[in-house]
C-alpha cells in the first residue's frame, strides 16, 4: 500500500496565546482533490501554509508520501502553491514566471522552454507568453499562477482560495477547469476555500474546519446528507435546526420531541439516550407544503411568507411552539397548490430526511 | 472638481504662497542670474557672459576645484554605495524580520543621524577619530559619509519594501529558490526603484555635506563644499556663483532622476 500524499499527525499551531490549530490528524490520499473548508479564522490557510513550509508546527508532524517534511524549508519541499493574490512576479513576463521554478531546479534551457510551452498551452495562454502580468486580466493571471505552480510537476499542489478574486461567472468556469486539470494530471490537489458551493462541486473529499479543529471529513454527499454536528449542518448548505429532546431510541432511529410537542423520527450518527437534548436538522428541500392535511405524517403550521427564487420558491412557516421552518419547493411542483399567506399549512418531511445532531 | 474645503479658498493663501516661494527661491535665482554676469563685481550687472563658467574650469582656482570635485564625486559614489548596501540589509531585517526585541531601538539608531544636530555629530566624529588615532584624510571623510548616508538611503528603500507583499518572496521560495536566489531574482528587482532612489539620495547628501566634512577632512584634503567655503572666505567672486549654479543643476538632475525612478512602479502590487 502506498503512503498517503499528505499525513497530518496531531498537528498543533499556536500564534502567541492564540491557538490556530489544535491536534489535527488526517490523511490525504494520492491523486485526491481534497478541500479544506471553513469560515475565515478556522485555521485552514494556516494548515496549508504549514504543508507548504511557510509556518512551523508547534507540535505534531507532517508527512509527504511517507517522508517527514517538518525540517525542510519551503524551497526543499516538492509541493507548489497557487497564492490567493497569485503573487506573479511583476518584473517577469508570463513565460519567465512559469519557468521560474524550473530555472531554480536547474533544468536545461531547452527543457524549460519545452515545459513552459506545454504549460501555456494547458492554460490556453499561448499568445500571451510575452505579456507582463500587469497586462493580463484577473482570470488570465489566475491561469498563469496555476501554470507556474504546476510546471515543476509538484507531488502536491496547494491552492489558497485561488478563485476568490474572480467574478462569479469566471469562478464557475474555473471550477470545472480545475477539476478537469486535477483529473488529467493526477496531481494531488489541496484546495482551501470558505465557499461551500466550490467545495461541494469540485472535491473528492472535504474536511470541514472550525475554530482550529476538523469537524468532519467526508465526500461532498456524506457531508451534506450526514453532517456530523450542528456546525457542519449549518455551514454546508441551508438547514432548519430545531431544538429537540430524545424520547426513545431504536438503533439509529430516534424519536424526538420538539418544543411544540410534536414528535419527529430522525436518524442519528452517534449513540443517543432518552432525555438527551440536541438538534433536529432538516434541509429545506426535503420539506413539502400542502394546504390540506396529507395522508402521511405532517406538522401543522402557519405560512408567514414566500420568496420567489426562479426555479424554487422559499416559504417560511411557523409551527406550534413558535418554531420557524424554511421550506424550499420547485416551482413546477407547487403550481397546482395555491397557498394562502397567513393561512394554515401542513409540512411533511421526506423519508429519512431528518437528522438528530448533538451540539 | 473643487471641494468646499479647497485650501485655495482660505484668505491670504495666494499671498503666503508667493511669499514662501520668493523667500525660498529668490536667492537661488539671483545666484543663477549673476553667474552669467560679465562684470567682476558680484552686485552690478555688466552684461551676459559665460566667462565665469570658463573661469571655473580654466581659471586660477580651477585646479583646486577640479581636485575637490574629484574628491567629492569619488567619496559620494563610494559612500552612497556602501550606505545603500547596509541600508538594504537593514530594511530587510527591520521589515521582514518580524517582531524582535529592540526593534524600535534599532529603528531609532538607524535614523538618529537625521535627528541629531549635524554639528554634534561632527564634533563627536572628530573626537572619536582622534581618540582611536584614526588618520584624518580622505578615508576619514569616507567613513563619516557612509555613516550619515545610511538613514537617507534607508528611508526610501524601507518605504519601498514596506509596499511589497511578502507573498512574492514566499512564491519564490515555494518555487525552489533559496534565500539568495529569492533576493537576487525576485526581491531585489521589485525593490530596485527604492534602492536606486536611496542611492541617489545618499549620493546627493554626501556630495553636499559641509559641516562634518569640514571638521574631519584633515589638512590639505578638500571636497567641493569645503573648497567653495575656503574660496569664499577670501571674498565672493563671480566664479563661485557659476560653480554653485553647476552644483545646483547637477543636484536637481539627480533628485529628479531619483523621483522618476521611485515613481516608476511606485506600487508594485497594483501592477501585479
Amino acid at each position: 500500500m502506498t503512503a498517503p500524499a499528505v499525513a497530518l499527525k496531531n498537528v498543533r499551531k499556536d500564534f502567541g496565546t492564540f491557538t490556530a490549530l489544535r491536534d489535527v490528524s488526517f490523511d490525504i490520499a494520492d491523486n485526491e482533490f481534497f478541500t479544506l473548508l471553513g469560515p475565515s479564522g478556522c485555521g485552514k490557510t494556516t494548515l496549508l501554509r504549514m504543508i507548504a513550509g511557510f509556518e512551523e508546527t508547534t507540535a505534531g508532524a507532517i508527512f509527504l508520501y511517507g517522508d517527514e517534511i517538518e525540517n525542510l524549508p519551503p524551497d526543499k519541499r516538492p509541493v507548489n502553491t497557487v497564492f490567493q493574490n497569485y503573487a506573479l512576479f511583476p518584473h517577469m513576463n508570463v513565460a519567465d514566471n512559469i519557468g521560474f521554478g524550473l530555472r531554480m531546479l536547474r533544468w536545461s534551457d531547452a527543457d524549460i522552454a519545452a515545459r513552459v510551452k506545454q504549460m501555456v498551452a494547458m492554460v490556453k495562454l499561448d499568445s500571451f507568453a510575452h505579456r507582463m502580468p500587469s497586462q493580463l486580466s484577473g482570470g488570465q493571471q489566475q491561469r498563469v499562477a496555476l501554470a507556474r505552480a504546476m510546471a515543476p510537476k509538484p507531488k502536491v499542489l496547494l491552492l489558497d482560495e485561488p478563485l476568490s478574486a474572480l467574478d462569479l461567472k469566471l469562478r464557475q468556469e474555473m471550477r470545472a477547469e480545475l477539476k478537469e486539470l486535477q483529473r488529467d494530471t493526477g496531481i494531488t490537489f489541496i484546495f482551501v476555500t470558505h465557499d461551500q458551493e466550490e467545495a461541494l462541486s469540485m472535491s473528492d473529499r472535504i474536511a470541514v474546519m472550525s475554530a482550529g479543529e476538523v469537524q468532519q471529513i467526508g465526500t461532498p454527499s456524506e457531508i451534506y446528507e450526514f453532517p456530523a454536528n450542528r456546525f457542519v449542518a449549518d455551514f454546508i448548505g441551508e438547514t432548519n435546526l430545531l431544538a429537540a429532546t430524545v424520547q426513545s431510541v431504536d438503533e439509529h432511529r430516534i424519536d424526538c420531541v420538539l418544543a411544540g410537542g410534536e414528535t419527529i423520527t430522525a436518524l442519528a450518527n452517534q449513540p443517543a439516550a432518552p432525555g438527551q437534548t440536541g438538534y433536529i436538522s432538516i434541509r429545506p428541500e426535503q420539506l413539502t407544503l400542502t394546504g390540506s392535511k396529507p395522508s402521511g405524517d405532517s406538522l401543522p403550521g402557519t405560512l408567514d411568507g414566500a420568496v420567489y427564487l426562479g426555479t424554487d420558491t422559499q416559504y417560511t412557516v411557523t409551527l406550534a411552539g413558535d418554531l420557524r421552518l424554511t421550506v424550499r419547493m420547485q416551482n413546477s411542483q407547487t403550481g397546482a397548490v395555491p397557498l394562502q399567506h397567513g393561512g394554515p399549512v401542513h409540512v411533511s418531511i421526506a423519508d429519512h430526511a431528518a437528522r438528530f445532531l448533538v451540539d | 472638481m473643487r471641494s468646499r474645503f479647497d485650501i485655495r479658498h482660505y484668505s491670504g493663501f495666494f499671498a503666503i504662497t508667493c511669499a514662501c516661494l520668493f523667500i525660498l527661491y529668490a536667492p537661488l535665482i539671483v545666484v543663477m542670474i549673476y553667474s552669467f554676469n560679465d562684470s567682476l563685481s558680484i552686485t552690478t550687472w555688466g552684461g551676459f557672459s559665460l566667462r565665469w563658467y570658463a573661469d571655473v574650469f580654466t581659471g586660477p582656482e580651477s585646479e583646486k576645484f577640479k581636485l575637490a570635485a574629484w574628491n567629492s564625486l569619488s567619496i559620494a559614489v563610494m559612500a552612497a554605495s556602501v550606505a545603500t548596501v547596509i541600508a538594504t540589509a537593514a530594511a530587510i531585517g527591520m521589515i521582514r524580520g518580524g517582531k524582535f526585541k529592540g526593534k524600535s531601538a534599532s529603528f531609532a539608531l538607524i535614523s538618529l543621524p537625521i535627528m541629531v544636530p549635524e554639528i554634534v555629530t561632527a564634533v563627536a566624529t572628530l573626537i572619536f577619530f582622534s581618540a582611536i588615532g584614526f588618520q584624518l584624510g580622505t578615508l576619514s571623510i569616507l567613513v563619516a559619509h557612509i555613516v550619515f548616508c545610511i538613514p537617507f538611503a534607508y528611508l526610501p528603500i524601507a518605504a519601498r519594501l514596506q509596499g511589497i507583499e511578502a507573498s512574492y518572496e514566499e512564491a519564490a521560495q515555494d518555487l525552489y529558490a533559496g534565500r539568495w536566489p529569492t533576493f537576487r531574482y525576485v526581491l531585489m528587482p521589485i525593490m530596485g526603484p527604492g534602492i536606486v532612489s536611496g542611492f541617489l539620495l545618499a549620493f546627493i547628501i554626501s556630495l553636499d555635506d559641509f559641516i562634518i566634512t569640514n571638521f574631519i577632512k584633515g589638512a590639505g584634503v578638500e571636497t567641493l563644499p569645503t573648497a567653495i567655503f575656503g574660496s569664499v572666505k577670501q571674498g565672493i567672486k563671480p566664479n563661485i556663483m557659476a560653480l554653485s549654479t553647476l552644483m545646483l543643476v547637477f543636484s536637481i538632475a539627480l533628485v529628479t532622476l531619483s523621483y522618476f525612478i521611485g515613481k516608476r512602479g511606485a506600487d508594485p502590487d497594483t501592477t501585479a
